[in-house]
């Protein structure tokens, strides 16, 4: 059976998609249950658990940005909802695109 | 490991034997290709620098080159009036014991005479490579291997890259030599990458490399976060970056290298790619063949090369072995692909087994076999116009 989503590191709290998992579905990620608020599409995020404004999105063990909004665990994590923490050397337009 | 490797003057030691002719210049790329052709030999490689101008970069990686462990013999082919050091090159190489004849197209008269005098020049290379090669016992921790990642697509991050990174754990904990690089792809991730150093001095190079690479590359007019990005599921530069940076696995950061300069203990390095001083030549690295030649040149005995969208290409001197990503690109271009990471989105394979198949295919690879680029005859080489300066002694482990 293939898995829906996969947890890339440990610390991560999102898990990516390896297929469109549809709104509703339920997700085992390490012995814990979400359940999927929407349809994600593949290569997308979702929250492993419940995250809050101006937390960080831990993805491969890193950093990769911040939340705008609170979201529970299962729902889509992009652009709507964080934000590119990188500030670059230079210029600090057209990172979060 | 069961593998023979070809023991070099400098106690290096080779996982292939090749006879390199290089030309020296465009003008001498016909006579030396048709060398190539000629020879019919899949372990005689074509390689070469097209400017006619003196480089101190391109000088310096030939030099890397001829004396690279996987290189047997060498033959240079020069038209006569480019301003290529061949003296030095010729000198560098049999300083390396490694037999090295030089034929200049204007003195011998013309085409067809290079040509010929080159086939002989061949046979007497393999001659001379045949009589003085000596075959050696194999370990991971002899091997130096380096990583890209070229038509990168939604899943590069997720499968492939990550599996690399996997099988680079492994290769550093068993002694090996592993080099990752493309800077310009890690604008974003140089906090992370510090925290890896295994030093201060080295935490700072790895924050100036990457510094200076946003610097090249916006003076390029050269973006990296694209509209497509974000449609794959990619939120941010940072997380785009992760994606290429995770190729590296988790070991410490032990040096930061400029090619061609080498590793001088093993450990995993990044290797900084991105010219110094002000952009004069263009691009950095204008196509994947020029980061793996520059990673052969500081000693890579084979590339790991991640595809999503499906890269074809092999290389002179250094096996390449391709590692998709994406299911779809497995189904459809299997014939040059090596190792399936998509199987990991059905299922049937992990990050954990993808990594160390990997690992297995190095050690396979290292004792002669063939990967799919290099059964088909893929032989790509390039080199053109860069400068750096010479690292500092911060950048290497102390």
């Amino acid at each position: 059976m293939a898995p829906a989503v996969i947890l890339l590191h440990g610390d991560d709290n999102v898990v990516v998609c390896c297929r469109t998992v549809e709104a509703g579905e339920h997700i085992r990620v390490e012995g814990a249950d979400i359940v999927a608020a929407q349809r994600v599409a593949l290569g997308h995020k979702l929250a492993r658990r419940d995250l809050s404004t101006g937390d960080k999105v831990i993805k491969y063990g890193a950093s990769i940005g911040s939340m705008t909004a609170d979201i529970r665990a299962g729902g889509w994590v992009h652009m709507h909802n964080m934000k590119s923490d990188y500030i670059g050397a230079h210029l600090r337009d057209a990172v979060t695109g | 490991m069961n593998a023979q490797g070809y023991l070099r003057p400098d106690g290096r030691k080779g996982i292939r034997d090749a006879l390199i002719v290089a030309y020296l210049v465009e003008c001498a790329h016909h006579a030396a290709r048709r060398i190539v052709d000629l020879a019919d030999d899949p372990q005689v490689h074509l390689v070469g620098f097209p400017g006619c101008y003196p480089n101190d970069y391109a000088r310096r990686m030939m030099k890397a080159l001829v004396a690279h462990p996987n290189v047997g013999g060498v033959i240079l082919v020069s038209l006569g009036c480019e301003s290529f050091d061949r003296e030095g090159v010729a000198a560098h190489a049999a300083a390396h014991g490694r037999p090295v004849e030089t034929i200049v197209i204007q003195q011998v008269g013309g085409t067809r005479t290079a040509i010929e005098q080159g086939r002989a020049a061949v046979a007497r290379v393999q001659a001379q490579m045949t009589a003085s090669r000596v075959r050696v016992p194999l370990a991971l921790s002899d091997l130096v291997v380096g990583t890209i990642c070229g038509g990168s697509d939604g899943t590069s991050g997720i499968t492939a890259n990550p599996a690399v990174g996997r099988a680079f754990d492994r290769l550093v904990d068993a002694g090996a030599t592993c080099i990752f690089e493309e800077t310009g792809e890690m604008i974003g991730c140089e906090g992370p990458m510090a925290h890896r150093a295994a030093s201060p001095s080295v935490a700072d190079a790895i924050v100036a490399s990457i510094t200076k690479a946003e610097t090249y590359y916006r003076t390029m007019g050269f973006g990296s976060f694209a509209p497509g990005n974000a449609e794959g599921g990619l939120s941010s530069q940072e997380e785009k970056s992760a994606g290429a940076y995770v190729k590296s696995g988790s070991r410490p950061i032990v040096g930061v290298i400029k090619p061609p300069e080498r590793p001088t203990t093993p450990g995993l390095y990044l290797m900084d790619v991105v010219p110094d001083g002000e952009p004069r030549f263009g691009f950095p690295n204008i196509s994947d063949n020029a980061e793996i030649v520059e990673m052969i040149a500081s000693g890579a005995h084979l590339t790991l090369f991640t595809t999503g969208r499906g890269s074809v290409v092999g290389s002179a001197i250094a096996p390449v072995i391709k590692i998709t990503g994406n299911p779809e690109t497995w189904q459809r271009m299997g014939e040059d692909m090596d190792i399936n990471a998509g199987a990991i989105f059905d299922g049937s394979a992990t990050l954990h087994s993808v990594g160390a198949q990997i690992v297995d295919m190095i050690q396979a690879v290292a004792g002669g076999a063939e990967t799919k680029s290099e059964a088909m005859g893929h032989r790509e080489f390039i080199l053109t116009y860069k400068a750096f300066e010479p690292s500092g002694p911060g950048c290497f482990p102390r």
